[in-house]
């Protein structure tokens, strides 16, 4: 116990102290998961609109592909990303494995389809509401989905931010094709498996501490938005 | 583009007749009530006329010039409203229908001011009254300066107050030049507004009589049995 609290006591001073080690990591950590959320909500986001308001061949297919695939093991991610990215690999010669460009790639493979599937589902919803109206409008698919995607922007922040979350706390994607390297790929999380295991506890709790906070933060955020819009917009 | 002309239309879901071998000549002019019991078809065979759904045989054909969706339009018994202003969703129906941008502001708000919604434009429109929404669907549809208006129900779900007041938009819609379609569930507005009344049973086009001598001396048995029920209860 007074391991604890001690280690907690270094924790605080580190935080405060802003200790360029811990703030490295931090920063490295936001940079790499706040990149994957914008390409995957780039992506991701126009993509399940797009599933949403078309009939196509193979469209519940794709949805329960989508759907299981929220539940990827980032391990597996980190592994296949390994390969493709690893010297021999069909993409060896970009010469980006063991560098944040592809804890990035990762990340976004990982958290790709939690925003695709759930945009996807809000989407729809909102599109048996709108359907007629929008079409009795003149509006096209392209338009439509555009309407949607605009219209169903509070939940979508929300389906955002679980994918932030989702990236930011993940660390067995990131510690294969990172490698954990000290300054250049150490993120939150991989630091916090290598500091418990060398028994640094204060860095590893440091960190755990802003890791949760992070989290808390983005989640009091999500409600706070959803909320407001819910009072302003109906 | 009128007259809508047509031809033996049939619409049938999974094997269930719901629109059976319609045949009828819509001209500009009378305003046409639609009317028959729940189940009847009223509100299927106003989606064919307007192409929101497609007839299963026969055809439905605008025989006169200028043709377009933007020449036509829609008002639905539950309104559905964009999440933005007022405004912004009369000017996002006036968009779709081709309008150059400065136009469309300048026919947005002189159509609101046109329906009493002026004071509330620059509110979003989830926030308004039923009643406010459906002035606003009114308004919105209005403003593309459509050759023919379908009104499916416009006041089922509104007050006495709301309904005199679209009652009225619509009167002034009309005087505008505008066709109307409308169905209803009330006698009453059908006495009010209609001048024509089509009268559906089963899918089938049982009648079509002018207002005055439809609920005097009805052509057919049906409809007279339709009068006397609802009549019990208005």
């Amino acid at each position: 116990m007074r391991e604890i609290t001690q280690a907690l006591g270094a924790a605080g001073t580190m935080i405060f102290s802003f200790d360029p080690k811990l703030s490295e990591i931090v920063l490295l950590s936001l940079r790499v998961s706040l990149t994957a959320v914008a390409i995957a909500s780039i992506i991701g986001l126009p993509l399940g609109a797009a599933i949403a308001v078309n009939r196509f061949m193979g469209r519940r297919a794709l949805i329960v592909v989508l759907n299981a695939l929220m539940g990827l093991p980032p391990v597996v991610v980190g592994l296949v990303v390994y390969l493709l990215l690893s010297r021999a690999g069909p993409l060896g010669d970009l010469g980006i494995l063991f560098t944040p460009a592809a804890m990035v790639v990762a990340q976004t493979i990982l958290i790709l389809p939690i925003v695709a599937a759930l945009s996807r589902q809000v989407i729809e919803d909102a599109w048996q509401e709108y359907r007629e109206q929008l079409r009795s409008l003149g509006a096209g698919p392209l338009t439509s989905a555009i309407t949607l995607l605009w219209d169903t922007r509070f939940p979508l922040v929300t389906i955002v931010l679980a994918g932030f979350g989702r990236a930011a706390a993940e660390v067995g994607a990131v510690i294969i094709v990172g490698g954990n390297i000290d300054g250049v790929t150490r993120v939150m999380t991989t630091a916090i498996a290598l500091e418990t295991s060398k028994g640094d506890l204060p860095l590893a709790l440091g960190l755990g501490v802003i890791l949760l906070s992070l989290v808390l933060a983005l989640n009091a955020a999500a409600y706070w938005v959803k909320e407001a819009a819910q009072r302003r917009y109906g | 583009m009128l007259p809508l002309v047509l031809d033996q239309v049939t619409f049938a879901v999974n094997g269930k007749t719901i629109i059976d071998r319609v045949s009828i000549e819509i001209g500009a002019g009378p305003r046409t009530i639609i009317l028959g019991s729940n189940g009847a078809g009223k509100s299927v065979l106003m989606r064919l006329c307007h192409g929101l759904l497609e007839p299963t045989s026969g055809s439905i054909v605008w025989r006169g010039a200028g043709n377009g969706r933007q020449r036509q339009a829609m008002v639905f018994q539950r309104p559905v409203m964009l999440r933005r202003s007022a405004l912004a969703n009369v000017v996002y129906g006036l968009r779709l229908a081709g309008i150059s941008p400065r136009e469309r502001e300048l026919r947005a708000g002189d159509v609101l001011e046109a329906v009493g919604l002026a004071s509330v434009a620059g509110r979003p429109a989830r926030t308004l009254s039923g009643g406010e929404q459906q002035k606003l669907a009114m308004a919105r549809a209005w403003a593309r300066g459509p050759e023919v208006l379908f009104l499916d129900e416009p006041t089922a779900n509104l007050d006495p107050g709301a309904t005199r007041e679209v009652e009225t938009i619509i009167g002034q819609i009309r005087a505008s030049g505008t066709k109307i379609v409308m169905t209803t569930h009330n006698l009453g507005q059908a006495k009010r507004l209609g001048d024509e009344i089509l009268f559906l049973s089963g899918g089938r086009l049982v009648e079509r009589t002018p207002v005055d001598q439809f609920f005097t001396k009805p052509a057919s048995a049906e409809a007279d049995a339709f009068i006397r029920g609802e009549l019990l209860w208005t």
